[in-house]
């Protein structure tokens, strides 16, 4: 899985604008045990990189998505991180590897109490996981260093926008349960200014032969 | 045999057949059909609804191959068997249902890995049951009555031609899980009719053992419930804490779902800019087939909405002051408030289903704050295209906003629906509404890389040139967000003031220009940043004198869509899919567009099954008859696949093409079905005289040459036709349509019956087996005739249909001869 990762991201570094991934992302793809993640149906299939259905209706994101999505937020080891829509848990387990504190919530009651259990069980006190409503983000804790939002609804919730510190990072996966089309990075500077870039995963350009 | 058939034959000169039972079987049939596209839309998508029940229909296809193989077995317990037959399809139609939808099958998941395939599979079996047992009834007859072929023949036509009226009025009536007990009734009156028609006895008990049988499935349609696939909006929404469905209503337009959460509410603000500072206020969600969805926005001075100024779809209203607003496709009425927000004092909203007309404007007028009451509002229910050609208003402001949902557009799952609302004729007749400064704008979600925004531009130049704009480009603006695209086309040039109002608008909002004229490449792609500016370079393309080339090069197909070629959102170019496929690890599915390729396996799965089905008994015959290897089969095969494929090509072509006269896809579909089946039912029963005269080739003839006489003359002629009656009244444009069809449709009844006839005189054996070619070649014909009109237009598709007419008739036994093996 780590190996099909760093192909993609060689062939598809002109694209997502990076040569490689950071090698902490790469070593936390390594470590976090995706099959503990996804139904015991599908375990077989846990370390293929290709998204996975976890019940509700919901989906555990193909392994290189997660990894693009994790490096695009350049999280440092002190930074505490937003995630709405914990699903299986295991993008908050990603991320919980690389930074001080991860705060997560579910909209769907059920996913959100078993993957809390879960991460529990694996052992990762520093993910505070709650179920309700994200759109509001969770503000007693913010700001926020990275937000990801894996439930993006048609637009970006303007609480979550106030969330975010200036510096930091947010990113959305757009698309369908199954296919990412691009990523959506939303970056604060320093002065709170917005910027946005639309990243397409894949090494595509439009015309024949490029330009 | 031989001698048992000549003693059947004795039979159906003395016997009448059961017309009565088999037109009610056949009724049965096509509203199961019919009424599992509405379900298996709701429950799964619209494609593999498509998908599942074009292959199950290879079930009538299985029962000719079944009675080619033990005809000789069932013939002598023929009112038994076809009794049988008619008492298993009413519960089979609802158990077969209830099974199928429990199987876990999620359509997005197949193209991941093989395990759905299982659970398709399945559910194709399941469904071809009910298909199967109304194949064997019909098939049974045809075998048992050959000297009235064309009679039998005719009940199974007007049969089939009520049922799809029927399923259309219970679909008025009650919602569409309950229609499955109407369907099952159907198969239940069937069997009385039969048991009184075939004079069988105990005739009481009979009908008490087949209302046992059926009460149970009966029952659980009236209360079961329909299983949504967890993937579907609706399914989503309602999972939400606190969410509740506060409003269900049934219709041929669809399954309409109000769904409220007072914990968690709903906010839909498609593309808003992430430099609003607010949400949208509270909303109600409406979703039509537990997909499409739109909203009830609350409206109030305590809740100002003005998340509306802050959409791409928000620009006309900054670059003039449109006073005279239409919104086309109103859905929830978004577009209308955001009208009424923003200025507009005169708004007319065109919304096609008159259920969620009356959500918006009735049901709850004091959530929408009366905005269907409100003297500035005025509410059309009809097809959008067909108001437009019927009224005679000019606006100053016509508008199509997000007409498809978000996924299914994403995910290229409408690439097959014809759409009449973005075609070059469409926007010919938008632009005539227009007051001279007047805009049309255009809103879709926006696709990386570009395909709808340049496929609409170009579509707006085409339409520009020909009503004789000579520089179309002055009167283009293309804007985006992350989400959005907002295409702008004005009625006369853009001014340097529309161009100021549109930098200041777009910097506000972080909005991106794509085009406008004199556009700089330096201005755009600032906000939401692609790796290159796709939307600038593109748009500038397909507006310079270098269109052609760079369309020819563009990995997507952006060629206008026209009324022959109503397929806007079909964009795939086949030299594009290796590419995307090797891309597939990096996320390259999102580049595929779903409903194409859903429908080619479909087709290749129906070529498979059809050959399959016809292969099967052909090598039984060869074994069994092993005599008449002398001569060729190889004709049978093409006349019999040549007739089933032309029917359905030219029917499935009117189905679509007459939606832009009838103005709504539900009178279309059931007026043409009707229309064909039952004037084709007439054919047929005037075939019977050529088949009495010993001359079923001549009926035959007559009826290719007017099939080709009438068909060459519509292709010219219906276009002026749907012009000259476009203004008139649903009522008046429901008679034109049918008698419009009813000549070619009394043709195109003939040649299979006389076909028939002449099978059965030649070779009575292989009757059931002609069936079989003829039902598999039209699960063959509906799939192919779309992926034909997608690719090269109507005209086309009609001009083969005809070709194979011919063909059928060239490939007919010869008089007198034995069918010969190949």
């Amino acid at each position: 899985m780590i190996e099909l990762i760093r192909q993609d991201v060689i062939e598809t570094s002109q694209f997502i604008g990076t040569e490689k991934f950071d090698l902490r992302v790469m070593s936390v793809m390594a470590r976090v045990p995706r099959h503990e993640f996804v139904p015991k149906e599908e375990r077989a299939h846990a370390y293929k990189n290709r998204p996975l259905p976890i019940g509700h209706g919901q989906t555990i994101s193909q392994p290189y998505i997660v990894a693009l999505m994790t490096d695009l937020l350049k999280v440092g080891v002190s930074d505490r991180v937003l995630e709405i829509g914990t699903g299986s848990g295991y993008q908050a387990a990603v991320l919980a590897e690389l930074v001080r504190e991860v705060r997560t919530i579910e909209i769907i009651e059920p996913l959100g109490h078993s993957a809390s259990a879960r991460l529990l069980r694996l052992g990762y006190s520093n993910i505070h996981s709650r179920i309700g409503d994200g759109y509001y983000g969770w503000p007693e804790y913010g700001p926020y260093d990275a937000i990801i939002v894996t439930a993006a609804a048609g637009h970006v919730p303007p609480p979550l926008l106030a969330q975010l510190r200036p510096g930091g990072r947010l990113v959305i996966p757009v698309g369908s349960r199954f296919f990412v089309q691009d990523l959506l990075l939303v970056k604060k500077n320093l002065a709170g200014q917005l910027s946005t870039r639309q990243i397409l995963p894949v090494r595509f350009v439009p015309l024949t032969g490029g330009h | 045999m031989i001698n048992g058939f000549a003693r059947e034959a004795e039979y159906t000169v003395r016997e009448r057949p059961p017309f009565v039972s088999v037109a009610l079987i056949s009724a049965g049939a096509l509203a199961y059909e019919l009424l599992l596209l509405r379900l298996f839309s709701i429950i799964q998508w619209h494609h593999f609804a498509y998908m599942a029940i074009s292959l199950a229909m290879l079930g009538i296809g299985a029962s000719g191959t079944f009675l080619a193989l033990l005809q000789g077995r069932l013939l002598p317990h023929f009112r038994t068997f076809y009794i049988a037959c008619l008492a298993v399809f009413g519960p089979a139609t609802v158990g077969c249902y209830a099974l199928a939808q429990r199987v876990d099958f999620h359509p997005e998941e197949i193209f991941w890995g093989a395990g759905q395939l299982l659970h398709l599979v399945i559910i194709y079996l399941l469904l071809s049951i009910p298909f199967f047992f109304s194949g064997c009834a019909v098939g049974i007859s045809l075998i048992r009555y050959q000297k009235r072929i064309p009679m039998v023949y005719a009940a199974d036509l007007t049969g089939a031609g009520f049922g799809s009226l029927i399923l259309m009025a219970g679909l008025v009536l009650v919602f569409p899980l309950q229609c499955l007990a109407l369907v099952g009734l159907i198969g239940v009156c069937a069997t009385v009719v039969a048991l009184c028609e075939l004079r069988m006895q105990p005739r009481l008990g009979l009908i008490v053992l087949v209302a046992v049988i059926t009460l149970p499935a009966l029952i659980w349609s009236w209360r079961g419930e329909l299983l949504i696939s967890p993937y579907k909006p609706l399914s989503q929404a309602t999972r939400v804490v606190g969410a509740r469905v506060i409003e269900q209503l049934s219709g041929p337009l669809g399954l309409v779902t109000v769904v409220a959460n007072d914990v968690v509410p709903l906010r839909y603000a498609p593309g808003l800019s992430l430099h609003a500072v607010t949400g949208p206020p509270p909303q109600l969600g409406i979703f039509t087939d537990a997909g499409n969805m739109s909203a009830i926005t609350a409206s109030s001075d305590k809740s100002p909405a003005n998340h509306f100024d802050q959409l791409t779809s928000a620009l006309p209203y900054h670059l003039g002051q449109p006073e005279s607003v239409l919104v086309l496709g109103a859905g929830g009425g978004s577009g209308v408030l955001q009208a009424l927000r923003l200025g507009a004092t005169q708004v007319d909203a065109v919304e096609l289903n008159s259920n969620v007309v009356h959500l918006v404007g009735t049901r709850f007028q004091e959530f929408s704050g009366g905005l269907y009451q409100r003297p500035e509002v005025r509410v059309h229910t009809g097809d959008a295209r067909g108001f437009v050609a019927v009224n005679r208003k000019s606006f100053d402001l016509i508008q199509l906003n997000l007409l498809d949902t978000y996924s299914t557009s994403i995910s290229g799952l409408n690439a097959l629906g014809e759409n009449y609302l973005y075609t070059v004729e469409a926007f010919q007749s938008y632009f005539k509404r227009l007051s001279p400064n007047g805009y049309l704008a255009i809103t879709r979600w926006l696709r990386v890389p570009p395909r709808d925004a340049l496929k609409l531009l170009m579509t707006s130049v085409d339409a520009l040139r020909s009503i004789g704009v000579d520089n179309p480009k002055e009167r283009i603006v293309l804007i985006r967000s992350w989400a959005t695209s907002t295409l702008l086309v004005k009625n006369s040039a853009v001014t340097s003031t529309e161009i100021a109002a549109l930098r200041h608008f777009c910097a506000k909002r972080g909005f991106d220009l794509a085009y406008y004229p004199t556009m700089p490449r330096t201005e755009a792609n600032r906000y939401n940043v692609l790796r290159q500016p796709w939307f600038f370079d593109g748009a500038t393309a397909v507006l310079s004198d270098k269109s052609e080339e760079f369309i020819a090069q563009y990995k997507f197909d952006i060629t206008p869509a026209t009324d022959n070629r109503p397929y806007f959102a079909r964009f795939l170019k086949w030299r594009t899919v290796p590419e995307i496929l090797s891309l597939w690890g990096q996320g390259g599915g999102a580049l595929m567009e779903w409903g194409y390729m859903v429908l080619i396996a479909t087709l290749i799965q129906a070529i498979a099954g059809s050959v399959l089905l016809v292969l099967v008994p052909l090598g039984w015959l060869r074994r069994r008859h092993p005599q008449q290897r002398s001569v060729s089969q190889f004709q049978l095969v093409i006349c019999f696949a040549a007739i089933g494929l032309a029917f359905l090509f030219i029917e499935m072509v009117f189905i679509q093409r007459f939606v832009l006269f009838l103005h709504q896809p539900i009178y279309s579909a059931v007026a043409v079905l009707t229309s064909f089946l039952i004037f084709a039912a007439l054919g047929a029963t005037w075939a019977h005289r050529f088949s009495q005269r010993g001359r079923p080739a001549q009926g035959i003839v007559f009826a290719v040459v007017g099939i080709c006489l009438i068909a060459t003359s519509y292709v010219a002629a219906l276009g002026p036709v749907f012009n000259l009656f476009s203004a008139s009244s649903l009522l008046i444009r429901l008679g034109v349509t049918s008698l419009l069809i009813a000549p070619l449709a009394f043709c195109m009844g003939m040649p299979f019956p006389l076909a028939l006839v002449r099978v059965a005189a030649v070779q009575p054996t292989f009757v059931p087996w002609a069936w079989a070619i003829n039902s598999s070649a039209s699960v063959v014909s509906a799939v192919l005739a779309m992926i034909l009109a997608v690719h090269f237009g109507f005209t086309l598709v009609v001009l083969l249909a005809m070709a194979l007419y011919v063909l059928a008739l060239l490939s007919l036994p010869k008089n007198g001869q034995r069918v010969p093996w190949a």
